[in-house]
């Protein structure tokens, strides 16, 4: 079995993304993206046994089974087509991690173009499910290129609403509204400032604070006290690189 | 299973005479397009690249209509119909490809200005199929409050809650629809249409959205036959909400159908291709898109090499 020790980087960010989800109990828990799809089902398969879980078609399995295998065994739970996707979401009882092509340091995120929305310079995924999914339930980020390109000062587009924009909207509109957490290539962070800016909660191995802060296009929040994000331990690495894993598909997010 | 056995046999005896009153509502590709006029709100069921209705689409695409509005969770119905410039504006959750995640042609299509656009939260476009199949001016949701989704549709209205709570939502504006089309695994010739796969999507909505639905099926059965393949929970589209039945063997293809056929990922990936280069664009147009009929469109699939 393998050790700590060898734990690469995107196995660390599995962890991390996993991590995002420890607490949530009898939830939707709705990865999308391959190392947050292996992070979701790898907190289901220890820590959060209660989290239902999907980022397939239609179906919600209740088994352990590798990511990008059309044809693995599923042990079905329930029926979830788009539709009962959709009254999830309104239900509140779901947690979504997203990608975000740009996310500022009040964690707006923006998936539907670069440039001007009216004729973009680069049109996008689009608005997708974010809008809805912010205003109903707690959301986390993945970023697995982070760099002043992606961490900006403003985004281009507001697809999923951050909380200045929350704010701005005020209650009680903005009630069920939590960003819990952004996962990038380098460190783990949060909102738990008092005006909720993003803050650096740590830091991969080998990684420093400096160039965590070089590469975002904004002052982040708890540079002086950033730790060190924890490595996997024996049982998690079995899982990821035997059971979740095991064609190494979440090592083509990292280039 | 026991259920299923039962209504097959108790439909087998009852069928004759209900089937004999019912409208035979079949027609072809190009009669249904006959129907449709230039400027209309058209909307297409399926999913991104998933059970369109593409021998409809095409058969679109070959006509002289233009100045067209369609509603869609877009896929390659949208991206072809901005190729062919029969757009005026596009209305959608998102246009994908799926396995191919973002739809090229449509992607020129709103990075050059050709077409006008309605984007909004996937959610958020489920409700204006629901205000208008229920005829109500609008559903109330939360999605896009503090997002951009307002900025992009100055059109939108919000609506404050009436009760005690004074919440302000978004007022979601039915999507009133000229024509629907969509795709089903099985249909009978009176428009009751059958699902086979894991999911319905939303095309019972559209059918009901529409003023006139038009649904191809990959295989028009007798009426006694419709549960032979699937239990009763799989008869989503009654005949009340359809006008015209196609019969469409791959009728979606390249898009997936199952149980019946998956995704053709070359043939999505040749049509993805042709948004770089305009004389595969050319090329891809003749040799599919021109094909006077969808039986022509299918022996021009078996003679790829």
């Amino acid at each position: 079995m393998s050790t700590p020790a060898e734990a690469a980087i995107d196995e660390i960010c599995v962890v991390a993304c996993a991590e995002a989800f420890r607490g949530d109990g009898e939830i939707l828990c709705n990865p999308i993206g391959t190392v947050p799809i292996v992070g979701g089902r790898l907190a289901r398969a220890t820590f959060e046994p209660d989290l239902a879980y999907t980022d397939t078609v239609s179906v919600l399995p209740a088994n352990d089974f590798p990511v990008g295998d059309p044809d693995a065994p599923k042990v079905v739970e329930s029926w979830v087509p788009y539709r009962t996707v959709f009254d999830i979401v309104w239900s509140g009882r779901r947690h979504v991690m997203m990608g975000a092509s740009q996310i500022d340091q009040w964690g707006n995120q923006n998936i539907a173009a670069i440039g001007d929305f009216r004729q973009p310079k680069a049109q996008l995924l689009g608005l997708r499910g974010a809008p809805g999914n912010l205003l109903n339930h707690t959301t986390s980020y993945w970023v697995p290129n982070h760099s002043t390109r992606s961490f900006v000062a403003a985004v281009d587009v507001v697809s999923g609403p951050g909380y200045d924009r929350m704010r701005e909207l005020g209650a009680p509109g903005n009630r069920y509204h939590e960003v819990r957490r952004v996962v990038s290539n380098l460190g783990v962070f949060d909102f738990q400032t008092g005006d909720n800016r993003m803050r650096i909660v740590s830091v991969h191995p080998g990684v420093t604070v400096e160039q965590v802060v070089e590469a975002t296009g904004f002052d982040l929040a708890g540079t002086d006290e950033a730790a060190r994000t924890r490595l996997p331990t024996d049982e998690e690495l079995h899982l990821i690189r035997e059971v979740l894993d095991p064609a190494g598909a979440r090592k083509a997010e990292f280039r | 299973m026991l259920e299923r056995a039962r209504l097959a046999v108790w439909g087998r005896l009852r069928a004759p005479a209900i089937v004999a009153a019912m409208a035979d509502k079949r027609m072809t590709e190009d009669e249904v397009v006959a129907e449709l006029k230039d400027g209309m709100t058209i909307g297409i069921g399926g999913w991104g690249s998933r059970r369109k209705p593409m021998s409809l689409v095409r058969a679109i695409l070959r006509s002289g209509l233009k100045d067209l509005t369609v509603v869609a969770y877009g896929g390659p119905d949208i991206g072809l119909l901005c190729a062919a410039g029969k757009l005026r504006r596009a209305v959608y959750g998102f246009v994908s490809l799926d396995s191919i995640p973002l739809e090229p042609h449509f992607r020129q299509a709103r990075q050059s200005g050709a077409i006008e656009f309605t984007e909004l939260d996937e959610g958020a476009f489920y409700l204006g199929l629901l205000a208008a199949a229920h005829r109500v001016p609008f559903y109330p949701t939360r999605a896009g409050l503090g997002s951009d989704m307002l900025a992009m549709n100055p059109e939108l209205r919000t609506v404050r809650s009436p009760y005690d709570d004074g919440e302000e939502l978004v007022a979601i504006p039915a999507f009133k629809l000229d024509a629907a089309l969509v795709h089903m695994n099985r249909a009978d010739a009176a428009g009751n249409g059958q699902f086979l796969g894991p999911d319905l999507y939303f095309d019972d909505l559209f059918a009901m959205a529409a003023d006139k639905t038009y649904l191809s099926a990959e295989k028009i059965v007798a009426t006694e036959s419709l549960l032979d393949e699937g239990p009763v929970h799989t008869l989503r589209i009654s005949r009340l909400f359809t006008d015209g039945v196609v019969e469409a063997p791959r009728g979606a293809h390249f898009t997936e159908c199952p149980p019946d056929y998956g995704r053709d990922e070359a043939f999505q990936r040749e049509y993805a291709a042709t948004a770089r280069d305009p004389e595969a664009w050319g090329s891809f147009r003749s040799a599919y898109l021109d094909a006077p009929s969808h039986g022509e469109y299918l022996k021009a699939l078996e003679a790829r090499p």
